[in-house]
C-alpha cells in the first residue's frame, strides 16, 4: 500500500513509518524539518503541509492511505503559525485525500482533547464532549483539528477516516509532551493534587496507529497503553524530584530554577487527571499493549541518562 | 501498632478482591497503601471511641455490582465513613464501598488527592455508573447535602431523595441494598448550618455544634443493613414511575431508622 505520512520528521512519525516500510508499504512523507537517516526509498518532501507543493504530492502520487501527524503540539509558544498549521493543515489533507482518490486517512490526536477539570469524569468515552478549552486554552486549535477531522466521517462518506486520541507517549524517542515534561532534574506539581496520568510506549503507540491503517479503522477512538498511574509515582519511577508548589506560585516557577517551561493552562492537568477508555479500539483491532508502565518509564530513564 | 497501620486491615486489604496491579493500584488510582491508612484510623474510631454495631451484613452481596442506599446523619460524612470500615471489617471477603464525594472536595488541596486514592470520587453519574458495570459495591446517600444538613432535632428525619440512584440502578440491574445510619446527630449534633460561610470556603455550609466545631463525641453507632431491594423497569421510565420506586426504598431506610432507634432504645 502506499502510504502518505504528513510530519513524518516527528519521532513518533518516524517510528510509524520505519514500521509500515518494514511490513513493505510504500512510504512517502511531508515535513517542513529534515529526516536525514530516513530509509533510503521512503521518499520525503521538505515542504509545508499548506502549500500547493504538497497538494502535488497528493496529485501525482496518489497515496492510498494517509496518516496525518502533522499537528504541531508544543504548547510553550502560542503563535499565529501554530493555529495555522493545525486547523488549516487539517483541512489541507482531508480535502486533498478526498480530491486525489485517497482510500483512508487516519487523523492522529491527543487524548487531551477531552480536558481535566475537577468535576469531569474519571474516565472518558469517545462520545464525551471536549472540555479542554475551558480550562486549558492553549489546546483549543488541537481540539478544533480534532473536531475538524471528525467532520471528514460525514463530509467524505467514501473516505475511511479515523481519528486516533492517543495517550500521552513515553519511550526512548524522548519526545512528546509528557517526555519533554520530565526532561530536568526537578519536575514541578501542585501541592496537594496528584492526578493520574496515562501513557504508553512510543512503539505501542505506532503500533496501534498501523493496526488503525490494517483494519480500515472508521470512527473516533481512545488509544491508550497501561493502566495509568499517579504522577508523583511516575516522575520517581523516572528517577526525577517530584517539587510541590502551591498552586498560586506555579506560573511564577515555570522555566525557572530547573522546572519546564508551561503554558498557565497546563496547571489543571497537574491537579486532575485526563484518562480514556480504549476498549472501543481493542475490541476493533485486537490491540495489546506490549509495554507495561514500568517498561515504558524504564526506556525513556534509560534514554534520558 | 501503627495508628497508621492496622494489622487487621492489612490483612483486609489484602483480601479485597480489587485488580491491584503492582504498584498497588487499581485502574482507578485506588491505592492499597492509602486504603490501609484511612481504614487504619477509621478502624480505631469504629471499635474504640463510637463502639459501632451492626446489623444485616449477610444482606449485602460478597462480590458483584451493589448500591448501599442510606440515610444521612451528622454534620460530616461520618455515616459514610463508618459504613466504608463496616464493609472492610465485617464483611467475608471485605468490601470496599465506594462513595460519590460532592464536587467541592475535589478543589481543595490534599482533599482531592485523598479522594482519588481512596476511591471515594466525585459524585458524576458516569463515574457512579463505570463503577457499578466494574462491579464495585457503591456508597450512595439520596439526601445529598440537604442530609447532612439535618439539625439535632432532626436527626431521626428524612428529608427529600434525588431520583438519580433509582435510574442507575435501573441501568445497571445493581441490587439496592438499604440502610440506616443511627447515632450520626447525636454524635456531631448540630444547632446551625452557617451557608454563608460555606460558600465563601467552596462547601455547601458548615455545621455548627454546641461545642461550635463539628468534632464528635463519643456515643455508640449503629448500622443496620436491609434486604436487597431489586428494582424492574427501565431507567429512562416517566418521572412519576420512578419516584414511586424512590418512595418505595426511602419507606425501607426509614424503617430501618426505625428499628434501629427502639434497638438503641431497648439497649
Amino acid at each position: 500500500m502506499k502510504v502518505l505520512i504528513p510530519g513524518i520528521a516527528g519521532q513518533l512519525a518516524r517510528i510509524v513509518a520505519t514500521k509500515l516500510h518494514a511490513a513493505g508499504h510504500e512510504v512517502l512523507g511531508i515535513d517542513r524539518r529534515p529526516w536525514h537517516d530516513a530509509p533510503k526509498d521512503v521518499e520525503i518532501f521538505q515542504i509545508d503541509i499548506r502549500k500547493r507543493a504538497a497538494e502535488d504530492v497528493f496529485r501525482k502520487h496518489r497515496p492510498e492511505a494517509v496518516i496525518h501527524m502533522a499537528t504541531v503540539t508544543h504548547l510553550t509558544v502560542r503563535n499565529e503559525d501554530r493555529y495555522r498549521i493545525n486547523l488549516f493543515g487539517t483541512r489541507a489533507v482531508f480535502d486533498h485525500c478526498a480530491h486525489y482518490g485517497a482510500k483512508r486517512c487516519i487523523f492522529v490526536g491527543r487524548h487531551t482533547y477531552y480536558g481535566a477539570a475537577a468535576d469531569s469524569s474519571l474516565y472518558h468515552g469517545e462520545e464525551d464532549p471536549p472540555f479542554a478549552m475551558t480550562t486549558f486554552p492553549e489546546l483549543a486549535d488541537l481540539v478544533a483539528a480534532d473536531l475538524y477531522a471528525g467532520s471528514a466521517l460525514w463530509r467524505y462518506p467514501e473516505l475511511d477516516t479515523s481519528v486516533l486520541r492517543l495517550c500521552y507517549t513515553l519511550g526512548p524517542s524522548l519526545s512528546g509532551t509528557l517526555a519533554t515534561f520530565l526532561r530536568g532534574r526537578r519536575v514541578p506539581t501542585v501541592l496537594g493534587f496528584d492526578p493520574l496520568f496515562q501513557f504508553m510506549h512510543d512503539g505501542d503507540a505506532a503500533d496501534a496507529i498501523c493496526l488503525a491503517l490494517e483494519k480500515q479503522l472508521r470512527g473516533v477512538y481512545n488509544v491508550a497503553g497501561p493502566q495509568p498511574m499517579p504522577l508523583s509515582l511516575l516522575i520517581k519511577q523516572a528517577g526525577r524530584t517530584p517539587v510541590p508548589l502551591p498552586e498560586i506560585l506555579m506560573s511564577t516557577f515555570f522555566g525557572r530554577f530547573g522546572l519546564p517551561q508551561l503554558p498557565p493552562g497546563a496547571v489543571a492537568h497537574l491537579k486532575y487527571p485526563v484518562v480514556v477508555d480504549d476498549s472501543s479500539f481493542r475490541a476493533a483491532t485486537g490491540f495489546n499493549h506490549r509495554f507495561n508502565e514500568d517498561e515504558t518509564i524504564g526506556a525513556f530513564r534509560q534514554a534520558a541518562r | 501498632m501503627s495508628l497508621l497501620r492496622d494489622p487487621e486491615v492489612v490483612e483486609r486489604v489484602e483480601r479485597l478482591e480489587l485488580p491491584f496491579n503492582r504498584h498497588g493500584l487499581d485502574p482507578y488510582g485506588v491505592s492499597k497503601r492509602e486504603i490501609v491508612r484511612w481504614l487504619s484510623i477509621l478502624a480505631w474510631f469504629y471499635r474504640n471511641y463510637f463502639h459501632v454495631r451492626v446489623d444485616g451484613i449477610e444482606h449485602v452481596p460478597p462480590r458483584g455490582r451493589a448500591m448501599l442506599v442510606g440515610n444521612h446523619s451528622g454534620g460530616v460524612a461520618l455515616d459514610g465513613a463508618m459504613v466504608v470500615a463496616s464493609m472492610l471489617l465485617e464483611m467475608d471477603p471485605p468490601r470496599l464501598a465506594q462513595g460519590m464525594a460532592d464536587k467541592f472536595i475535589n478543589l481543595i488541596p490534599f482533599a482531592s488527592e485523598w479522594t482519588m486514592r481512596t476511591g471515594q470520587f466525585t459524585g458524576l453519574p458516569e463515574n457512579a455508573e463505570r463503577l457499578l458495570r466494574d462491579d464495585r459495591l457503591l456508597m450512595v446517600f439520596p439526601e445529598g447535602a440537604r442530609g447532612t444538613a439535618k439539625l439535632y432535632w432532626e436527626r431521626h428525619s428524612l428529608v427529600e431523595f434525588g431520583s438519580g440512584f433509582v435510574r442507575l440502578a435501573l441501568a445497571t440491574g445493581a441490587p439496592i441494598i438499604p440502610f440506616a445510619f443511627i447515632g450520626g446527630g447525636d454524635a456531631i449534633p448540630t444547632i446551625a448550618n452557617l451557608y454563608r460561610l460555606g460558600k465563601l470556603l467552596r462547601a455547601p455550609y458548615i455545621p455548627v455544634t454546641p461545642w461550635l466545631l463539628p468534632l464528635p463525641r463519643s456515643v455508640p453507632l449503629r448500622v443496620l443493613y436491609g434486604e436487597p431491594i431489586r428494582l424492574e423497569g427501565a431507567a429512562s421510565d416517566e418521572d412519576s414511575i420512578i419516584e414511586a420506586k424512590v418512595a418505595v426504598v426511602k419507606a425501607r431506610v426509614k424503617a430501618l431508622i426505625d428499628k434501629g432507634k427502639q434497638m438503641s432504645l431497648a439497649k
